[in-house]
């Protein structure tokens, strides 16, 4: 049987008349392949249409027009405020180019996406974790897995350098780099029966690269948790109304657990609705903890004492049946996740709010707030999930390419996949940038900074030039039913502002602001105690896996000694970071959230390395740039970030010169050991990093010399069924 | 009409994947089970390393 098929749709159809078309076509994109014994004829035949093709290049050259126009009014435009449409329609022209031509150029020329193979999930079907699924499902399933509380705290942080250098490092990352990144890692572990980013970067690299993808993972997994607790303890602390409503998520989630067991077996979409029904209330109920002046003493916590019981949380989160609590939190957070994201984007469509954030602030010389350094490094630190973000290499080679039914799908789903969530970045950006930069600032910046007295704190902002005064941050407080939101550092508050500003304008108008900043609040805290909970189990178990090597009752998964030991372990790892950022009086955020993007950015690295590394052995390294540009980039950002905390003369950048000053000024000696706890991480996970690099550039040189066969360890090709099938 | 019933038909599997409604699903099938409290807690004993080991993105 003889197939024409259109390269990267992937569709398969009979010959026939389309054959005749193929064979006509001056494009050279016609190829012959022999699998098996019938012959395939494969042909890009978008070529072969001469009036919907005349059709489809306007279509694109007006698109490419409108997105032209729309980036450089957000890049050009100086001293008016502009729509936040215009950040939306850029970010769509310029996400749909890059999906229609470049991922396009790198599943056919690069990758040669081949409809014909059967992936894992088809060879290797077992209904639980190999499973053929249908795309769409896959691509709902990869994005409910990546896009997490990164896209939405980043790009808030990152705004005190004004809206443009934020949303143009998310548009060019996401496209050139992220898309890239969970793209190529998700087919080259098709091609590996779903193999690990651990074993892809062993096998193709060395014993050296397996080691520290493994050291790698289990630091960005602490120093991830640590931080995102500490978002949460700041939009938590001295809030009743938001302590209270999050502290209901538990037994709600427990309810859930005990209803899908007992009551109604699997029923999880029917729990979940009920689920979030019961948040709903709590989120009402919270209004009236918070009037409630005996209540509201009990909710009233201290960031200390909300530490505290976090790291008891993630402990207990990790050590309990999955079915209890954390798969129950899990499909609620997600749920409201999902939702949320829709409404917001729904709502600044609507709403098409003014940005009143300018398009580059004083910040840019280094001196910011929120956190200290000059936009190159620390624009692309800061925002690491939306544009690049190491972490989605796991889920890449986690569970997604086990569900993957043809090698063609892998290109909506990794490149697609990683476009929607550099879209939740867009939105989070506009979500910060609609607040009066006054009120942003007001909100973001530590006391250490800005002073302890709410008028000292009005004065030294509004002497920046972002005027503010006291009485109108009062006014925004009550509005969202808080004490206070001066030095709400952290992100999570200035976004639920935001989020509440643009909710109450499109649904309910300022009466409802209240409810819509503690929805928003909750929306963000579910979504990281969901990844505590989960990423204090996940690093338990890897734990696990290393300690069995050393004794083997350790690694046994259901042996409850070893399940409290190392719970504890991992949950006093992220519990030590997470009391750091708590008892800083920087705020934390300045120290931590740098080191989790520079933890998760050389993550990418090490991605980056193994897909360049696999692209030089399948023998196209004229092609490695696609790799090879990230790549360069994120070596430069990440190596130059981690010099610059550990060694930069400015206290509030190095690590060490805060230590020197603090042991000069007879400082916390705890402090000063954090501090230097922090600097000897970066440099330990940037050493293991250039390791890697080096080996990778050792084995690039040996393939390209031919001193070693350029040979990629796939798994053997197999014809599949659904190529049959699509005729 | 069709187009929308058939993306109101992609949105539910996609959920029921999500939400592990579908892996169940396959369980059942592949055990020949009906539904019921022990059968889930069949269920996930045998899926919950899969479930506890997925990670989950920041």
């Amino acid at each position: 049987m003889t197939y024409v098929r259109e390269i990267v749709s992937g569709r398969v159809m009979p010959c026939q008349a389309k054959w005749a078309e193929a064979e006509s076509c001056p494009s050279s994109a016609l190829e012959l392949r022999h699998s098996g014994s019938s012959a395939k004829i494969l042909t890009d035949f978008n070529c072969c249409y001469s009036m919907p093709r005349l059709l489809h290049n306007a279509t694109w050259f007006a698109l490419t027009a409108v997105g032209a126009l729309a980036v450089a009014t957000i890049a050009l435009h100086r001293g008016e405020q502009i729509n936040a449409m215009w950040l939306v329609v850029a970010a769509v022209c310029v996400y749909a180019i890059g999906y229609r031509f470049y991922s396009k150029f790198i599943a056919v020329k690069v990758l040669a996406l081949d409809p014909i193979r059967a992936t894992p999930a088809e060879r290797l079907e077992n209904g639980r974790d190999f499973v053929a699924t249908n795309k769409w499902v896959v691509f709902g399933h990869h994005f409910a897995a990546i896009a997490g509380p990164g896209p939405l705290v980043g790009p808030v942080l990152a705004a005190q350098f004004g809206y443009l250098p934020g949303t143009l490092w998310v548009l060019a990352g996401a496209v050139l780099g992220g898309c890239v990144q969970d793209f190529v890692i998700l087919l080259f572990s098709v091609r590996r029966d779903g193999k690990s980013l651990t074993e892809m970067a062993r096998e193709e690299i060395g014993r050296v690269g397996g080691f520290v993808t493994y050291a790698a993972v289990i630091s960005i997994v602490v120093i991830l948790l640590g931080v995102v607790a500490l978002v949460v303890v700041n939009a938590l602390k001295s809030s009743p109304w938001g302590t209270f409503t999050i502290a209901m998520t538990i037994p709600i989630a427990l309810l859930m657990g005990i209803y899908l067991r007992h009551i109604r077996p699997g029923k999880v979409l029917e729990s979940s609705v009920l689920g979030f029904l019961l948040v709903m209330l709590a989120i009402f109920g919270g209004q009236w903890v918070a009037h409630n002046p005996s209540l509201a003493k009990v909710f009233t916590l201290s960031a200390p004492m909300l530490a505290i019981l976090i790291v008891l949380y993630g402990f207990a989160a990790s050590a309990l049946p999955v079915w209890l609590l954390l798969a129950p939190r899990d499909y609620l957070s997600t749920f409201v996740k999902l939702g949320t994201i829709g409404l917001l984007a729904v709502g600044i469509v609507v709403f098409h709010p003014t940005l009143h954030m300018p398009p580059l602030t004083r910040f840019v010389d280094g001196s910011g707030p929120i956190f200290a350094g000059n936009i190159f490094p620390f624009a692309f630190i800061t925002i690491a999930c939306g544009a690049v973000s190491g972490f989605h290499a796991l889920i890449s080679s986690g569970t997604t390419p086990k569900l993957i039914r043809r090698e063609t799908e892998t290109r909506m789903v990794g490149y697609g996949a990683m476009l929607a969530e550099s879209m939740v970045a867009i939105m989070a950006t506009v979500a910060a940038c609609v607040l009066q930069p006054g009120v942003y600032f007001a909100i973001n910046s530590p006391a250490g900074v800005v002073g302890t007295t709410v008028d000292a704190a009005a004065a030294t902002i509004s002497g920046w030039g972002f005027p503010v005064d006291a009485a109108q941050m009062q006014s925004l407080a009550q509005a969202v039913g808080e004490q206070t939101l001066f030095n709400r550092t952290g992100g999570a508050p200035a976004f639920a502002v935001g989020m509440a500003h643009i909710f109450s304008h499109s649904l309910g108008g300022q009466a409802v602001m209240a409810i819509w900043y503690h929805f928003a609040i909750m929306f963000e805290a579910l979504f990281i105690l969901t990844i505590l909970d989960a990423g204090t189990r996940v690093g338990r178990f890897m734990v696990q896996d290393a300690l069995g090597h050393i004794w083997e009752p350790l690694g046994r998964t259901s042996w409850y000694p070893s399940i409290i030991f190392t719970s504890a372990l991992i949950a006093g790892a992220w519990g030590y970071f997470l009391w750091q950022g708590v008892k800083d009086p920087l705020g934390g955020i300045n120290s931590l959230w740098p080191l989790f993007g520079i933890s998760n950015q050389l993550l990418a690295t090490v991605a980056f390395c193994v897909a360049t590394t696999i692209i030089v052995k399948m023998g196209k390294p004229r092609y490695a740039f696609v790799t090879l540009i990230p790549l360069v980039w994120l070596v430069s950002v990440t190596f130059t970030a981690s010099w610059q905390k550990m060694f930069d003369a400015n206290p509030r950048i190095g690590f060490l010169a805060h230590a020197r000053q603090l042991a000069v000024s007879g400082g916390n000696a705890r402090l000063i050991f954090n501090d230097r706890l922090d600097a000897v991480v970066t440099g330990v996970l940037i050493v293991m990093v250039a390791l890697v690099l080096l080996e990778s550039v050792l084995e690039w040189v040996r393939v390209l010399t031919g001193r070693k066969a350029a040979s990629v360890k796939e798994a053997p090709f197999v014809a599949s069924r659904f190529a049959e099938e699509q005729g | 009409m069709n187009r929308l019933r058939s993306l109101q038909t992609v949105l539910l599997a996609v959920l029921r994947e999500i939400f592990d409604e579908s892996a169940y699903a396959r369980y059942l099938e592949q055990h020949q089970l009906a539904s019921s409290p022990k059968a889930y807690a069949g269920f996930w004993r045998e899926y919950e390393l899969v479930k506890s080991r997925r990670p989950r993105c920041c």
